[in-house]
């Protein structure tokens, strides 16, 4: 239904016979990176290692960008990181902004929140854009790199595993063929089949109730926020919530009864009274309607010999949080300098396991987060819809009541607790600490940290303010200077204030992002350890 | 700071009166509702997170301790 609705993007894509698939079965094709699932994991984490220089082959058992506004929810960091591959401007060019929620009872506010309540970020809290807007766009970019070949209708049935490679069985239209990687990159979503073949399990809660999904198409004057209900007027007993995409699709989601019938629940004339109750009239069109339960769990480990698991294929989460599609993004910026270090032979093949690390904890974090959410919009026992009960009635009078109310806790950065990190040794009264991520500030007037710390290719980078003396940087480590003759300014003087810095101070950065080790006073030496440390060299 | 286990108040038998008080003229359900409001105002009040899991523990080892107790006589 919905690809019919993008004029703007093309969404549907022709496979290709490739050479690969003349050679014999018995010597099959060498790549170093195969990467399964062309959604937004899969194509973002493509485009990451082209840009890297490496060569990339990316699969997809479809031959169209799926149905459906799905995930629509992107983060600053995920804005952060697309600005970093090339698509952030548009992105957030067709997005919806926003960074205010509102959580009402009935029909009383109870409260609202901004996520991002300061100046001086060159993205926003949040953008709301269509998935298939999000993926039409990273493939238009991929079109642009010629290291990434992007094959549709490859469909993996089989994987071999060997000692220092894995061998894949593909089908496609005209038959089956063999590729010999390196390593598989499984992006293949939820129902991972990839997943399967390595026999791993995915066990977790399973959350009963029901929710119903319906764009809907419609000239409205709400607010670009993000409200949620308790209890509406328009949806008695139960949650709703109200969010806006670009083109005038907004996105309603309705909690459902745990033993409502899907099938008759998701037929459009029985969908439509319900949001024609909530929004007081029936002047709209359905986009899209999808009905579903969800689960929160995850892999053991996301590493499987040469196979390693990115995005839902690994986690699932409640989408209550927006920390969906955004930390599968995560996964992706987080796996990709790591690999492209080891294809190269700067690291050995152990820094990988930092991924597993970091990323199952960052899931863990995420699964914490949104089972929270979702216990909260659907209790499981009389006795916790009696604590609801209380804090949503406390809410309306007291402060603490009102920060107890959990309409979904949005997506941030998770901070890594990691053998990559180098523990400070001064006093620090703010800034990220080592395994958090970096704060954007602005350097000049419309120029941003993000900028200075994209720009030229990210790499492990030295982010020094300046006392007259430029840092001893090691090699291999790009610098950003803040202050002196050719530094970067600090017009508000909010890096020195986001970084808690004085002069000569200085943070070591990994090519994700993230603070690996910061200093009051470095020194050659320090730095050298911190940065052997981030690369996984000791 | 840890749990605090030794009688704070002046006059214990006016808070334990208040509370009982505070209940009269309730149905159970009333009466759970009301607690579970006042535990979650005195919890914020405490705001301290380890101090309420040691509450929470000495709450729940007194029911097990109370349940065996029962089986005993039984």
């Amino acid at each position: 239904m919905a690809p019919a609705n993008t004029p703007h993007a093309k969404t549907q894509f022709g496979y290709r016979r490739h050479p690969d698939q003349d050679r014999s079965g018995s010597s099959p094709a060498e790549h170093p990176v195969v990467i399964v699932g062309a959604g937004p994991v899969g194509l973002s984490l493509a485009i990451d290692l082209a840009q890297r220089g490496q060569r990339v082959v990316l699969l997809d058992d479809a031959d169209r960008i799926g149905e459906g506004s799905r995930a629509i929810c992107f983060s600053k960091r995920s804005l952060e990181y697309w600005d970093r591959l090339g698509v952030g401007d548009r992105m957030v060019d067709k997005g919806v902004v926003w960074s205010v929620g509102r959580i009402f009872h009935g029909e009383q506010q109870l409260y609202q929140f901004n996520l991002l309540p300061e100046d001086g970020h060159k993205r926003p809290a949040f953008i709301n854009l269509q998935q298939y807007y999000a993926e039409a766009y990273l493939v238009d970019r991929i079109n642009e790199l010629p290291e990434i070949d992007l094959r549709w209708r490859n469909k993996v049935t089989a994987l071999e595993q060997r000692n220092d490679s894995a061998v894949l069985t593909i089908e496609t239209p005209e038959g089956a063929y063999r590729l010999h990687a390196q390593y598989v990159i499984a992006c293949d979503g939820a129902r991972s089949s990839l997943r399967q073949m390595v026999g791993a399990e995915f066990a977790g809660q399973v959350f009963e109730d029901q929710f119903l999904i319906a764009d809907v198409k419609m000239t409205a004057e709400f607010p670009t926020e993000r409200w949620f209900w308790f209890d509406p007027p328009f949806h008695a007993g139960r949650s709703a919530l109200l969010h806006r995409q670009p083109d005038d699709v907004w996105r309603i989601d309705l909690q459902l009864n745990r033993y409502a019938d899907p099938v008759l629940e998701k037929k459009p004339e029985n969908v439509r009274p319900r949001i024609a109750r909530m929004l007081g009239h029936d002047k709209f069109e359905f986009e899209w309607i999808s009905l579903y339960k969800f689960q929160c769990r995850r892999m053991d480990r996301f590493i499987h010999g040469r196979v390693i698991f990115a995005g839902d294929s690994a986690h699932q989460v409640s989408p209550f949080g927006a920390r969906g599609a955004n930390s599968g993004l995560e996964d992706a910026e987080n796996l990709s300098w790591k690999l492209d270090r080891v294809l190269r032979g700067k690291s050995p093949a152990g820094l990988l396991e930092s991924y597993h690390i970091e990323r199952s904890m960052a899931a863990d974090e995420n699964i914490r987060e949104s089972t929270r959410s979702t216990d909260f919009m659907a209790p499981n026992s009389h006795q916790e819809a009696r604590l609801r009960k209380a804090v949503l009635a406390l809410a309306k009078e007291t402060e603490f009541g009102k920060r107890m109310v959990n309409g979904g806790r949005l997506s941030v950065p998770c901070s890594y607790e990691t053998p990559l990190s180098s523990p400070d040794a001064d006093a620090w009264a703010g800034g990220p600490r080592p395994g958090c991520s970096m704060l954007d500030a602005p350097v000049a007037e419309r120029a941003y940290l993000t900028d200075a710390f994209r720009q030229g290719g990210t790499d492990f980078t030295l982010l020094s303010f300046s006392n007259g003396v430029a840092p001893d940087a090691p090699d291999g480590v790009k610098t950003i200077r803040i202050g002196g003759e050719k530094g970067l300014g600090d017009p508000s003087g909010l890096v020195a204030r986001r970084y808690d810095a004085g002069p000569g101070a200085a943070y070591l950065l990994r090519p994700d992002g993230y603070v690996a080790a910061r200093f009051r006073h470095p020194t050659r030496e320090a730095i050298a350890a911190a940065l052997s440390r981030a690369a996984g060299l000791n | 700071m840890p749990l605090s286990t030794s009688s704070n108040f002046a006059r214990p038998d006016d808070a334990f009166r208040a509370i009982v008080e505070a209940h009269r003229g309730l149905t159970e359900e009333q009466s759970a509702d009301f607690d579970a409001t006042l535990v979650l105002i005195l919890a914020n009040h405490i705001g301290d997170i380890d101090v309420l899991r040691e509450a929470i523990g000495l709450a729940k080892r007194r029911m097990i301790d109370g349940q065996q107790q029962q089986l005993q006589q039984q």
